[in-house]
């Protein structure tokens, strides 16, 4: 472990300018993700910029009916908070299907968007891994990848220095791309607006890479759209036991019927991709359409069928059709 | 002939130590020695898992302020003649990956892992063999297994038998890697007091240690004093001695100072064992009305290049069932990891798993119910040893157990009951632990006035042996449980067995009995008395096949469309002999049964073919149990007292519970669902093969 310089800022500006500053600094928010990695060697900033008492804390209403979320509200609070639990229970459930009760009273809605992979070899610094260091190569491929992702990776063999098949870990994320939610960031050029869908990154030919921000940007909140129909939503979550694991695979999704036919839809994949994975094929294909199982499972299956599985994960294709399948008919019964 | 006056032993007494463990008020082995005098250890280790070490440059390390010493193989101290396991920095070969190449001694524990991370070691590495395949061609038949047995055991003529058999079933089920991972890690703080090496660690009995530490460090066992009253789990995996006990002597040895060693949670698996994988074919033979004619079970499980572990795994198959023709076989394939241990029910948990999945496939080729094929395969004598039972109460367990489960209106047929996306089924299996004594001493002092000073070095890890202890002394002596003052956890003590194979009542609690009945034909004299007593095994290990039994019932729903798997209630009946207290008791029961829906369901411990280490080695990604997974338990026992065996009529409880209830679980899942997944666990993706 390296040692660190602890700061802390007077105003989201201060903290900006502070890391900006400071090539190898990193933000602190409830350090649940950081801190572990730290401890590993595999996070070894030198300067730690405290923002979890700098960020907002609260959740505020958007004039479009949305909320702006701060970047501080831990993951407890936002998921028992009333407006969310109303307005997309989706989020709700997201948030208590992760981590454990601790966890969530510590973590932070930013540090949640930005909560790195769980893969095993990027978690351990004696292993090859680009996403880590470099052009090491990629010990997961032909090592332990039963939880790792099947759609969106770069798979060039273990040595290529492009090759990741990492999952984003996080459940909450899930909801909110399914919810075209963005996110307000601030940069040393002033503020700007990410959308969601654009915040995280497939691995493409530079795995070290999560997401589009630039260094010493800091989130300040999330904005989440107005979406009345969402509160026929719902979040559903596989994992090897009944608490306390990762996603092998979860849904995001939202259900809009006119009668039997579907409106609108919103769906969203996690732990099958190195972001969260809004399923547009599927989307695309139900909308205007029956409401029908077989409708679902069509679009499920074709929404799956740019998947590039490798042996020990490739389970998770059947098992994300069905859970398509699956949540959209609760969904679709939810509602009659 | 019973020497207590069964007052206490049979209550219902809450754990002694328990208040003192919820104040923190219990101190555990890194608790000790806080006045800040303490020097901390961390640990270099290797990043491959076979090879040599060409160079380790420590300059780096050594120069950081507050590392006081950093020990490689080129100047640690050398150990006397101790297993090849635990020949810890003594040569620059590589056996497993983790295996520790450096040690660093500082100031803070925080200089010490800084400084690990700046000693440079190059290696001259091959690929490492972790593959376990029963297609080897280098698997070889150990000279014996582990605790004495023999690595196989034919009886009649076995392929015959199976081949004439009407019905029969060949099924092969493999159980994964698997590691204990208790509370408290593995902890160990040593000090040189002159030529006394003086220890406070985590452990499964001081007694255990003795010998392999004395010879290490060349001492006598009066020069060795190792303490450690409370300890926070071990399951097998604080038994033996392991490298870090022995790099904390040597730190305190070459700093001076008292050192502290605590393994971090991904340490523990590389370095204190892990249950060995095993690969079983299991053959059984029938004639329709399910008298078994044939029994076969044949075992192929891994042990590491620096030590010879031969799990006994196949062998409760030698006297569950009775059958003329049968044959147990064990081979092992020596490769690139660490050293195996013990873990809860070593060669039966795994072992039973595979044989009471097969009987349920043999149920279910029969076309009868499983629990009437157990008891339609009741032996009357020990099949294999022939020599009677000194108790035997599996049918019995059988009987309760499906009469408060429910099982008499089940339908057999496997895959037909749904509740919603659910698919829903129920299982049975048996359990067996044997029933051992060691030998043991125990010394009572009496002061007139004063509680009786009853010492023994026996171990609690968790178990409730405080409380069990002193519930024995007190019926022994024939007084209050206040009057009795135990001391226990310390090798200072008389030596007694360690904590481990569900031995430490039949073991202790004689020997306590005895002290106190050689203080009962005496007068105290004023200036107080102290006795000595001593008991082991005796003629009744010849004479009887001795073992507990159970039986586990099992409901079991998966979901249809993600795999996932519930147990929404066990049930499970034991018959293990006199309950000297049924508080503790049921929580042996209860964790056992845990451990065995965690080793159904969860746990599994990947080796990664290329680096040789087990990549998901923390508590994140190898999952054990949580409480949410765990739904309705029934625990219950039947009366059964084993005088036969012991004078307390105990039999052991730590180990039986986990026995069976993986194939309980196992067997309920096929019926859920119609398919049977051989190989351990159940996780969601094997619903999809
Ligand atoms: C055992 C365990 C189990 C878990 N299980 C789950 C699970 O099932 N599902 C799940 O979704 N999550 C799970 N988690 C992860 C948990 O949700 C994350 O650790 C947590 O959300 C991270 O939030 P934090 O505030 O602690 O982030 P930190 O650890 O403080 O930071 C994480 C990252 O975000 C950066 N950062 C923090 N705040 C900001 C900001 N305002 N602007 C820019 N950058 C910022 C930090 O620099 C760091 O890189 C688990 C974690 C653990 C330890
Ligand atoms: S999958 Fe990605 S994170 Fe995992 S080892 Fe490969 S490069 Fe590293």
């Amino acid at each position: 472990m390296r040692e660190f310089r602890y700061e802390k800022a007077i105003d989201p500006a201060g903290a900006v300018a502070l890391l900006t500053g400071e090539p190898e600094g990193a933000y602190l928010g409830g350090g649940t993700n950081l801190v572990d990695l730290m401890r590993l060697g595999v996070a070894t900033p030198d300067v730690l910029v405290d923002v979890r008492q700098l960020t907002s804390t609260e959740v505020e209403d958007l004039p479009d009916g949305g909320l702006r979320i701060g970047a501080a509200v831990p993951n407890a609070d936002l998921a028992a908070e009333p407006r969310v639990r109303e307005r997309y229970p989706l989020l709700a459930q997201a948030l208590l299907a992760g981590a454990s009760g601790q966890l969530r009273n510590r973590a932070t809605t930013g540090g949640n968007l930005l909560q790195r992979t769980r893969c095993t070899y990027f978690t351990d610094t004696t292993m090859p891994c680009n996403k880590r260091d470099a052009g090491s190569g990629c010990g997961a491929v032909e090592g332990l990848h039963r939880n790792l992702a099947v759609l969106g990776a770069t798979h060039e063999g273990p040595t290529s220095p492009h090759t990741c098949i990492a999952t984003h870990p996080s459940d909450m994320v899930v909801a909110l791309r399914a919810l075209d939610a963005s996110v307000r960031v601030l940069g040393a050029d002033g503020e700007r607006t990410v959308p969601i869908a654009e915040l995280h990154r497939l691995p493409g030919d530079d795995p070290a890479r999560d997401t589009t921000l630039a260094h010493g940007e800091l989130i300040t909140a999330i904005d989440v759209p107005a979406l009345p129909w969402a509160t026929r939503s719902r979040y559903r979550k596989v994992r090897d036991r009944a608490s306390y694991a990762f996603a092998l695979v979860s849904v995001a999704a939202a259900l809009d019927l006119d009668g039997s036919t579907v409106r609108d839809v919103r769906i969203a994949l996690g732990g099958v991709a190195h972001k969260p994975w809004r399923a547009t094929v599927a989307e695309d294909a139900l909308r205007g359409g029956p409401a029908t199982e077989a409708a679902f499972a069509a679009a499920a299956e074709a929404e799956l069928a740019a998947a590039a599985p490798l042996a020990d994960n490739a389970f998770k294709v059947p098992m994300a059709t069905n859970m398509i399948t699956r949540t959209l008919v609760q969904l679709a019964e939810a509602r009659a | 002939m019973t020497a207590t006056t069964e007052r206490a032993v049979g209550s219902d007494v809450r754990r002694i130590d328990g208040p003192a463990k919820v104040r923190g008020l219990a101190p555990y082995a890194y608790e000790h020695e806080v006045d800040g005098s303490a020097v901390f250890v961390a640990l270099v280790q290797s990043t491959v898992a076979k090879g040599r070490i060409t160079s380790i440059d420590v300059s780096a390390a050594q120069a950081v302020p507050g590392v006081l010493a950093v020990l490689t193989h080129e100047d640690a101290p050398r150990l006397g003649d101790v297993a090849e396991e635990l020949l810890v920095l003594q040569s620059d070969r590589v056996q497993y990956a983790g295996q520790p190449v450096a040690v660093v001694v500082a100031e803070t524990s925080e200089v010490a892992r800084d400084a690990v991370g700046r000693v440079v070691v190059r290696y001259d590495a091959q690929r490492p063999d972790v593959d376990l395949r029963a297609d080897r061609d280098d698997l070889y038949p150990p000279e014996k297994l582990m605790g004495g047995f023999e690595t196989d055991s034919v009886i009649g003529d076995v392929d015959a038998a199976l081949a004439a058999a009407p019905v029969s079933v060949d099924v092969t089920y493999e159980t994964p890697n698997e590691h204990n991972n208790p509370i408290e890690m593995h902890a160990t703080v040593a000090r040189w007091d002159g030529d006394v090496l003086r220890m406070w660690d985590a452990n499964q009995g001081p007694h255990n240690l003795v010998p392999v530490i004395t010879e290490a460090f060349g001492i006598t066992a009066d020069q060795l004093h190792i303490t450690s009253p409370y300890v926070g789990g071990a399951f097998g995996s604080k038994a033996f001695t392991h490298v870090h006990q022995l790099i904390a002597g040597m730190a305190a040895k070459v700093t001076g100072r008292t050192v502290k060693v605590e393994l971090t949670r991904q340490q523990m698996f590389s370095l204190v064992g892990h249950r060995t994988p095993t690969i079983q074919r299991l053959r059984l033979g029938a004639l329709p009305d399910g008298t078994m004619t044939a029994i076969s079970h044949e075992v192929v499980e891994h042990t590491s290049q620096n030590a010879e572990f031969a799990e006994q795994t196949a062998t409760a198959t030698r006297l569950m069932y009775a059958a003329p023709a049968r044959r147990t076989t064990h081979r092992l394939a020596k490769l690139d990891v660490p050293a195996p241990t013990i873990m809860r029910a070593p060669g039966e948990a795994p072992g039973m798993y595979a044989l009471e999945s097969a009987v349920d496939e043999l149920a279910e080729a029969l076309g009868m119910d499983p629990v009437e094929l157990r008891l339609r395969n009741e032996p009357e004598r020990d099949p294999e040893r022939d020599v009677p039972w000194s108790t035997r109460n599996l049918v019995a367990c059988l009987r309760q157990g499906a009469e408060r489960f429910g099982w008499a209106d089940r339908d057999p047929r496997p895959g037909v009951r749904a509740d919603g996306r659910w698919l829903v089924g129920t299982g049975v299996a048996a359990s067996t632990y044997p029933t051992r004594r060691r030998p043991s001493q125990a010394r009572i002092e009496a002061v007139p006035g004063k509680p009786f000073v009853v010492s023994i070095d026996a171990s609690d890890i968790g178990t409730g042996a405080w409380t069990a202890l002193t519930q024995i002394a007190a019926d022994a002596l024939g007084v209050p449980m206040d009057d009795v003052d135990l001391r226990i956890g310390d090798s200072r003590l008389p030596k007694a067995s360690g904590a481990g194979g569900s031995t430490g009542i039949t073991s202790w609690g004689p020997a306590i009995i005895a002290a106190a009945q050689e203080l009962r034909d005496r007068e105290v004299p004023p200036g107080g008395l102290t006795v000595t007593g001593s008991s082991g095994p005796g003629d009744e290990a010849e004479q009887y096949s001795s073992h507990a039994f159970g039986a586990h019932f099992a409901e079991v729903r998966v979901d249809r469309d993600s795999g996932e798997v519930r147990v929404p209630r066990m049930t499970a009946v034991f018959a293990a002999g006199r309950i000297i207290n049924p508080t503790t008791a049921r929580s042996q029961f209860l964790g056992g049964m845990t451990m065995g829906l965690s080793m159904a369901l969860h746990e599994e411990a990947v080796l990664d073919a290329t680096h040789g280490h087990y990549a998901n080695h923390d508590l994140a990604e190898y999952h054990v149990a949580t409480n949410a997974d765990v739904g309705e338990v029934d625990i219950s026992w039947v009366d059964e007292v084993d005088e036969l065996h012991n004078p307390l009529g105990a039999k052991g409880i730590g180990e039986v519970g986990i026995v069976g209830s993986a194939a309980a679980i196992g067997n309920a899942y096929a019926h859920a669902t119609g398919r049977r997944v051989r190989d351990l666990p159940l996780t969601p993706d094997k619903f999809f093969r």
